[in-house]
């Protein structure tokens, strides 16, 4: 009954979103408000739908019905609670409804809060959004149904994949999607702008809040997974260059372009037939990356393709949506009148150099994920692009930005005196050049650039300190005066600071890992010691024990440190018998920033066994980073000026610049 | 992390140059600066962006690019010593051998020709004899391919894309080989395994293992 309820519910949900497509903009056309209304109601009632479709899945998997193949092949009776639920998206059927609850649910919100909006132009938003949802119901309900039945029921269920098991799953897939499907919005609003042939500085200041939602998520969704991979795959990596992470991050590139330029749109009025195609761009980015995620065109380990149609039909709708939104932007862009002039250097120029070096990176790692699937197409050979490429390409465009970042937030909007800026980064250019000096002192071996480019973090934290010094004016000021006007300053300002210090504090932790990282690989028996970094690790005994799903051989290991004794470590291998396959589960031992991190290979014989113990200086750093710039854009979205409901000043703005 | 940093430094001041221009005069007569002038700043700035992007494009292209090949395309073409390529194909039964310290030797062989292969570390669980794998590395003076990594995925059947492709392709394709090595087929880098969303590599058949150095 449930798996009937919530296959019924995902109908109704389509046959709502249907409506949503087409009754407001027949309102639109015709000036009628109730028409127009119609899309409120109607992204609500989707939202509840949805989610109690959703709601049906989750408990299908919590009640372990092994009717439904999707819990057949995704869960066991046997599995923890938490990985029950989180299974829920372990899979392609239940995270492409996942996508589209999230889809449903930005869309609820609009709806929700979004009195304050023209109501023609909420109408158009909701379509738009109303459109993008239709295509992914049709496309769950026709090729990825997660409530199909099976005629005779198994008893056991054949499990989650180990890997899988774990709390990253929990918050890793639903943090992206927000971030992913969050960027629908500003693709709705760029939409219904063009739709409507009319834009202005309001139409920014309703889009950015939704944007930095989605940014954020985005932001820390990425870096979550990137720590799972890292703890979890039991062999240290944390990125890989693989289509599946491009295709995330590519979207977090252009949707921090969009950021920024939204701003600029606000503030000055102008690019905006630049921030439309962002917004444009962004979200098809995003469609393409569930496109290569979902199809299996791409090698990957997260590709799936168990059925060409659902490639095909994703392909189909990227073609759709992008294509037909691109020849929208080409038909309608001319109409929008360009306002807001301003000198090359300038705040709005540091932000187009900012969006230009952006898009290019992105665009360089389009290139290099799609280019091997083109050869192999066109030309029929196989190669892989990895981290070689992108070593070549992205980091120089983004060691280009970051050397720009500081000096961003520093010039005066329309006309800036880089000379000015300059002498007053003079402080913070400083700071850089001595931390290359003692990094250059101090490292052992490793590459020349590495010293350079921790200078450039430094100098990049720095900067965006110097921002806060000079605008709070600390250090001239009495220091009552320096609070105070630091209590006054706009928390946008604080959020900046913070986001582009994240930049440097991760570009810090990404080159003392690469650089310094010790590794120590060998088999080791008991009471071996082994030597990395200063550390003594020494074997004490292998044990086996039996958990909930699984058995698992642990082995103990002491560490010290010159004699004394720190901390045990206790890594270990689990053994699934369902599916036959077993996950190493690393042991980490955080010293600062740093990371000790021992996984285990296989046992021989002998009872020794392999092992893998890596030292990583600085590693956090690495994911700390994100977690700064999101904390910024948390910061930034509690601006005042930014708060949702706070219309006023966007209704008088309407009013002095009626329709252009 | 950043190599070609050097190469980035040459656009750099080619950048700075145009804003130092543009700053001066600005300086002077700002405002005086007519609109196509700033539109060209831009486009021009837009250019030299472009053109740096191609150009780190097109370098890395030449030289960062990992090509994939079996031991039959290996003993058709002569691979010189010491350039890299992924080595895709069966181990070999009976080829498997474990030296000192970690140190593995095998064979890889796409049905018509073998490859010796020596790598050095902890092989991925589902490492077997007669199982699909790929190796990255390059020929040493003697013929042997000097694995650096080597990826294979935790299913019995499992087969990478590549090489599935290879031996279907050389008519060595038997279906018993793997169920359907499309699904699956990992083996770009290593097996993490989730993101954009994707919660999971996972059909039913696919544990991805990760790679292993």
């Amino acid at each position: 009954m449930i798996a009937e309820s919530g296959h019924y519910a995902l109908v109704l949900a389509l046959g709502l979103a249907l409506i949503q497509s087409i009754v407001p903009l027949i309102g639109a056309r015709l000036r009628d408000a109730a028409l127009m209304n119609v899309a409120r109601s109607t992204a609500l009632a989707q939202l509840l739908f949805v989610g109690a479709s959703f709601t049906a899945l989750v408990m299908l998997h919590v009640n372990s019905d092994f009717s439904v193949a999707n819990v057949y092949e995704n869960s066991h009776s046997m599995k923890p609670l938490l990985y029950k639920i989180t299974g829920v998206w372990g899979n392609h059927e239940g995270s492409m409804l996942l996508w589209v609850s999230i889809l449903a649910l930005f869309g609820g919100l609009v709806a929700a809060f979004g009195n304050n909006l023209p109501l023609s132009l909420r109408a158009h938003v909701l379509a738009v959004q109303a459109w993008v949802a239709s295509a992914f119901y049709l496309f769950i309900l026709v090729t990825s149904n997660p409530f199909l039945r099976i005629a005779t029921p198994p008893i056991e269920g054949r499990d989650l994949n180990p890997v899988l098991q774990d709390i990253g799953l929990a918050v890793h897939p639903p943090m992206l999607y927000l971030g992913y499907v969050g960027f629908s919005i500003s693709f709705s609003f760029a939409i219904a702008a063009l739709m409507e042939g009319r834009i202005d500085a309001a139409w920014a200041r309703w889009v950015r809040p939704w944007t930095l939602v989605a940014w954020i998520f985005l932001t820390l969704g990425i870096a979550m997974g990137s720590y799972w991979a890292y703890y979890e795959l039991g062999w240290g990596g944390w990125w890989f260059w693989d289509p599946v992470e491009n295709a995330s991050l590519m979207p977090w590139l252009s949707g921090t372009a969009l950021l920024h330029s939204a701003l600029v749109m606000e503030k000055r009025n102008a690019l905006k037939v630049w921030t439309i195609l962002l917004s444009i761009l962004t979200f098809s980015l995003s469609l393409l990356g569930t496109f290569l995620v979902r199809s299996g065109v791409i090698t990957s380990v997260h590709a799936f393709a168990t059925d060409p149609t659902r490639g095909v039909f994703i392909l189909l709708i990227l073609c759709l949506f992008i294509g037909g939104s691109l020849a929208l932007f080409a038909g309608r862009a001319t109409s929008l009148k360009q306002g807001g002039l301003f000198a090359p250097i300038s705040r709005e120029g540091a932000l187009v150099l900012n969006n230009l070096l952006l898009t290019v990176a992105c665009a360089v790692v389009l290139f290099g994920t799609l280019y091997p699937l083109a050869m192999e197409m066109l030309a029929d050979f196989k190669m892989s692009v990895g981290a070689p490429f992108y070593n070549l390409t992205f980091a120089p465009l983004f060691a280009l930005l970051l050397l720009a970042v500081p000096f961003g937030p520093m010039l005066a909007w329309k006309r800036g005196d880089l000379l000015g800026v300059t002498q007053r980064l003079l402080a913070a250019g400083v700071a850089g050049l001595v931390a290359v000096a003692i990094a250059w002192g101090w490292a052992s071996g490793g590459s020349t650039l590495a010293p350079l480019a921790i200078g450039l973090g430094i100098f990049v934290i720095a900067g965006a300190v110097t921002d806060i010094v000079e605008r709070t004016g600390l250090v001239r000021l009495p220091f009552a005066t320096v609070l105070h006007r630091a209590r006054g300053l706009p928390r946008s300002a604080w959020g900046t600071a913070f986001a582009h210090a994240g930049l440097g504090v991760a570009l810090i932790g990404i080159v003392c890992e690469t650089t310094w990282n010790s590794e120590y690989i060998a088999t080791m028996k008991q009471n071996d010691v082994a030597q990395i970094a200063g550390f003594d690790v020494k074997l004490d005994g292998l044990l086996q024990r039996q958990g909930p799903n699984y058995r698992e051989m642990i082995a103990q290991f002491n560490v010290s440190r010159e004699g004394q004794p720190i901390s045990v470590m206790t890594p270990s291998k689990r053994s699934f018998t369902t599916r036959g396959s077993s996950t190493t589960e690393a042991a980490l031992l955080t010293r600062g920033a740093s990371q000790l991190y021992i996984s285990l290979g296989d046992a021989t014989a002998e009872g020794a066994i392999a092992v893998r113990i890596y030292y990583k200086p600085m590693v956090l750093m690495i994911w700390w980073g994100p977690v700064l710039m999101a904390f910024g854009g948390v910061l930034s979205l509690s601006d005042r000026r930014l708060r949702v409901g706070a219309p006023k000043p966007a209704r008088a703005k309407q009013r002095l610049q009626p329709a252009e | 992390m950043p190599s070609g940093f050097a190469s980035s430094t040459k656009a750099l001041k080619l950048l700075g140059s145009v804003d130092d221009d543009a700053g001066t005069r600005e300086a002077e007569n700002g405002y005086a600066m007519t609109r196509k002038q700033r539109r060209m700043t831009i486009i021009g700035g837009s250019l030299a962006v472009l053109a740096l992007a191609a150009a780190l494009v097109l370098n890395a292209l030449r030289d960062s690019i990992v090509f994939f090949s079996t031991p039959t395309m290996v003993a058709e073409k002569h691979v010189e010593p010491g350039k890299r390529f992924r080595l895709g194909g069966l181990v070999q039964p009976g080829s498997l051998q474990r030296g000192d310290n970690l140190a593995v030797t095998f064979e890889v062989a796409d049905g018509n020709a073998k490859l010796p292969v020596a790598y050095k570390g902890i092989l991925p669980d589902l490492f077997r004899e007669g199982q699909g794998v790929v190796a990255e590395g390059a020929l040493d003076a003697n013929g042997v391919f000097k694995a650096d990594t080597v990826l294979a995925k935790h299913d019995e059947t499992y087969m990478p894309k590549d090489v599935a492709d290879a031996l279907k392709k050389q008519g060595h394709w038997k279906d018993d080989y793997g169920g359907k090595p499309a699904d699956s087929g990992k083996t770009s880098n290593s097996g993490k395994t989730s993101d954009a969303g994707k919660p999971v590599a996972t059909t039913a058949q696919g544990n991805p293992q990760g790679a292993v150095r």
